[in-house]
């Protein structure tokens, strides 16, 4: 799903966007979350294309308004993440059924800390904001596919579903 | 419509999908059709059934036989022995639990479902089910009978009041909404879920979607608006999927779009989907994320009702509120204020969680003591400890105590109280919770959530948790508790948004109610729950050890000591506090102390 970003023109990523969504200012953050989906971040390129493409259609956008966007959205990110981003539940009712132990097993077999990528580029580990199946926690995301009421022993089978 | 003999309703939430419920529904397909049965039998998808977490699970009707755990390679066989056959598969039988689970099970005693009534026992993609129990009778009734102005009355008469969590009453909001003069107006749904342990919005937008729905068609009618915004988190990605088909049967039944319902009514609504902020549940920070703007609050007035979305007015409630308005319509005002206390009437849903025996959604009538929440409704406490504290209102709520636990549940008792209602989220504990510990939890939540415009909040909650984490790791120095005490009244008074006004709450909230657990940690470098790593240490209890060395062999960093069948003891200089001795200990030897 996360295609690198040197495989596809960004311009056309942008473009494919923009006509999804349309270009007013209601459409700026699906068409950064769109991007964002398809590329796996938000490149600087991705952000003047997209200023370029709105401003040229008539609207009118800054970069600044653009990145602000960007950055302050936890689920946009404007640096480069792996193939697989991890996404773990810290909240307080995953916490207390032992969701400690499984976000220590990840950091460690990982070898990451919290917002990081792997050297090759597959994994990236972040925690994310209640997903609300917090009545089959401890809960983890990897890519779309959610996993509940997961446990260490079962880190290392299902980290291996994944290329 | 066509006759089947049978229908197999499969789970398709989110823990089943994951564990593979779709390859069961076209594994079911394929095998119904080499059957030849498709004639006389149904594959229905449904929402959570009861047993996600032992998932795929199935419900096999008329006969009401609860299957679960088997996988697509199983399905020939359970086809054949059920249905062909007619012989129930005993292996896949959940017969224990029945249609229990953790989030809604059978109705459990004290409860009254009004908003989670239809959740799990229709097909949320099938408008035709959400037809068949009353759905949509109540748009008919206001479209046909009643005008505007007796709807927002009827609403105004129930009592039903914002279920987000500030408990302004909805009909008087309709009505401001509708006073204001102008042509456009916009009926917004706050969808953002995002206090921590709260779910139940989630579970009626994938259970029941047609019911808020119908909601908001009702409440544009009434106000006068033509438009729709449903602002759902992107963390839900089955409700935003469940919505989105659930709006377009709307508009092919005629309940959206031009001339609804064959009256001169346009009204229409869509989806819009976060992209991961907590602020963003503020309604004026909602109103700016649909926008396209950062989701940062803006004082308020102007309220939404004058100026929200687009510069119009705009009338905001959450999912709960909406969902409650048809039931209202149909059953009348009196019946939901027959309902609860005298000035929170109706019901509310709660999502239970902590140590209680059995957590879980449910909807009580308002008034219900935290008593009967958690005793008889939540089945008390886990493992039989002691009740100690319970939080409310996630995490801008406060914790309460025994003293509380006859308190009736409505808006006011509960704010009177030093915490508040919230979206509904109760975080049970018991006596091994460390309250400053608790508080540190919050606090780091709110912090990391704070968006950033206003200095109280942005400086003052990390300023709080840095306070907190001190005291928390043993370094907390005589008139820190009376700082944390200053400061939290300083942010609560100067932020701009409810985040920030709220943050401090379960600061102050564990402060009042438990200043000796704070005053130990200071005073006397002592965490009485036993919690706080730096300010405990383990001990071997010589005469329990038997000398077993499995904790030697586990620990760590070494440092157990002691021969085989001698009491073994700890060094606690080199001791990092994991706890493994006592996990792995089978006699119970290992002991925390403070």
């Amino acid at each position: 799903m996360y295609a690198p970003a040197v495989e596809r023109e960004i311009k056309e990523v942008v473009q494919e966007a923009i006509e999804k969504h349309g270009c007013g200012r209601d459409a700026f953050i699906p068409i950064l979350s769109e991007i964002n989906h398809t590329l796996g971040y938000i490149p600087a390129e991705a952000i003047r294309e997209v200023k370029a493409q709105i401003n040229h259609d008539g609207s009118f956008v800054s970069q600044g308004q653009l990145y602000g966007l960007a950055s302050f959205y936890d689920m946009l990110s404007t640096q480069p993440r792996g193939r697989h981003v991890i996404k773990f539940c810290e909240n307080a009712p995953c916490h207390v059924v032992g969701g400690k132990a499984i976000w220590d097993a990840l950091r460690e077999t990982l070898n990451l800390e919290n917002g990081a990528t792997t050297p090759d580029k597959k994994w990236t580990l972040v925690t994310t904001s209640c997903i609300g199946l917090c009545s089959v926690g401890p809960v983890l995301l990897i890519g779309d596919d959610m996993y509940g009421n997961v446990t260490v022993e079962q880190l290392p089978e299902i980290l291996e579903r994944y290329e | 419509m066509p006759f089947y003999r049978s229908h197999i309703l499969v789970c398709v939430d989110p823990e089943c999908l994951a564990k593979g419920a779709h390859d069961v529904v076209d594994a079911l397909q394929d095998e119904l059709v080499a059957q030849g049965l498709l004639e006389e039998i149904q594959v229905l998808e449904t929402s959570r059934i009861g047993s996600c977490s032992d998932g795929p699970e199935m419900m096999v009707y008329p006969e009401g036989v609860h299957y679960v755990g088997m996988t697509a390679d199983d399905v020939p066989f359970l086809v054949e022995e059920h249905f062909l056959k007619g012989r129930i598969v005993e292996k896949f039988r959940e017969v224990h639990k029945a249609v229990v689970d953790e989030e809604l099970g059978p109705l459990r005693p004290k409860e009254v479902r009004v908003v989670l009534r239809n959740c799990g026992e229709i097909d949320p993609m099938n408008i035709e089910d959400y037809l068949a129990v009353d759905g949509y009778q109540a748009l008919g009734k206001v479209i046909g009978e009643m005008t505007p102005e007796q709807v927002i009355d009827e609403v105004t008469k129930s009592g039903l009041r914002g279920r987000g969590g500030a408990g302004f009453p909805a009909g008087r909001k309709w009505g401001l909404t509708r006073q204001v003069p102008g042509d456009i107006k916009y009926m917004v749904c706050n969808a953002d879920e995002g206090d921590p342990g709260a779910f139940m919005n989630r579970r009626v937008l994938e259970g029941d979607p047609h019911s808020v729905i119908e909601g908001m068609i009702i409440g544009a009618y009434a106000v006068g608006a033509s438009y729709g915004y449903i602002y759902c988190r992107a963390e839900y990605p089955l409700a935003v999927e469940t919505l989105n088909v659930a709006i377009a049967q709307a508009r092919e039944f005629g309940f959206l779009g031009n001339n609804i319902l064959g009256t001169d009514f346009n009204f229409d609504l869509e989806v819009r989907v976060g992209a991961g902020a907590f602020v963003c549940g503020e309604e004026t920070a909602l109103m700016a994320s649909i926008m396209g703007q950062r989701g940062e609050p803006r004082p308020r007035p102007p309220f939404p009702s004058v100026k929200g979305v687009w510069g119009k007015p705009s009338n905001n409630n959450n999912v709960e509120t909406y969902a409650n308005v048809p039931q209202i319509i149909l059953k009348g005002a009196d019946w939901y204020a027959s309902m609860g206390t005298e000035r929170s009437k109706g019901t509310k849903t709660f999502a239970v969680g902590g140590n209680v025996a059995k957590p879980g959604l449910i909807e009580v009538p308002m008034g219900i003591t935290l008593r009967e929440i958690i005793f008889d409704v939540a089945g008390g406490i886990k493992d039989g400890r002691q009740y100690k504290a319970v939080q409310t209102g996630g995490p801008m709520g406060g914790c309460l105590t025994a003293e509380h636990l006859d308190l009736p549940l409505d808006y006011e008792a509960l704010t009177q109280a030093g915490s508040m209602m919230g979206s509904g989220g109760l975080v049970v504990m018991d006596e091994t919770s460390c309250m400053v510990d608790i508080a540190r939890f919050f606090m780091d939540f709110t912090q990391a959530e704070s968006c950033g415009k206003c200095t109280p909040c942005r400086v003052g909650t990390r300023r709080i948790l840095e306070l907190l984490q001190k005291i928390c790791d043993g370094k907390g120095q005589h008139g820190d508790i009376e700082k944390l005490e200053d400061l939290c009244h300083e942010v609560a008074k100067n932020s701009l948004c409810g985040l920030g006004q709220g943050a401090p709450n379960p600061v102050l909230s564990t402060l009042k109610h438990f200043r000796h657990e704070y005053e130990a940690h200071v005073y006397e470098k002592k965490c009485p729950a036993k919690v706080c790593r730096n300010l405990i240490h383990f001990e071997i209890q010589a005469p329990t050890c038997t000398g077993c060395m499995v904790c030697a062999r586990n620990c760590p960093v070494e440092a157990i000591s002691g021969e085989r069948r001698q009491a073994h003891v700890i060094d606690i200089n080199k001791c990092i506090r994991c706890g493994i001795c006592m996990q792995v200990c089978n006699f119970n030897a290992v002991s925390v102390l403070s």
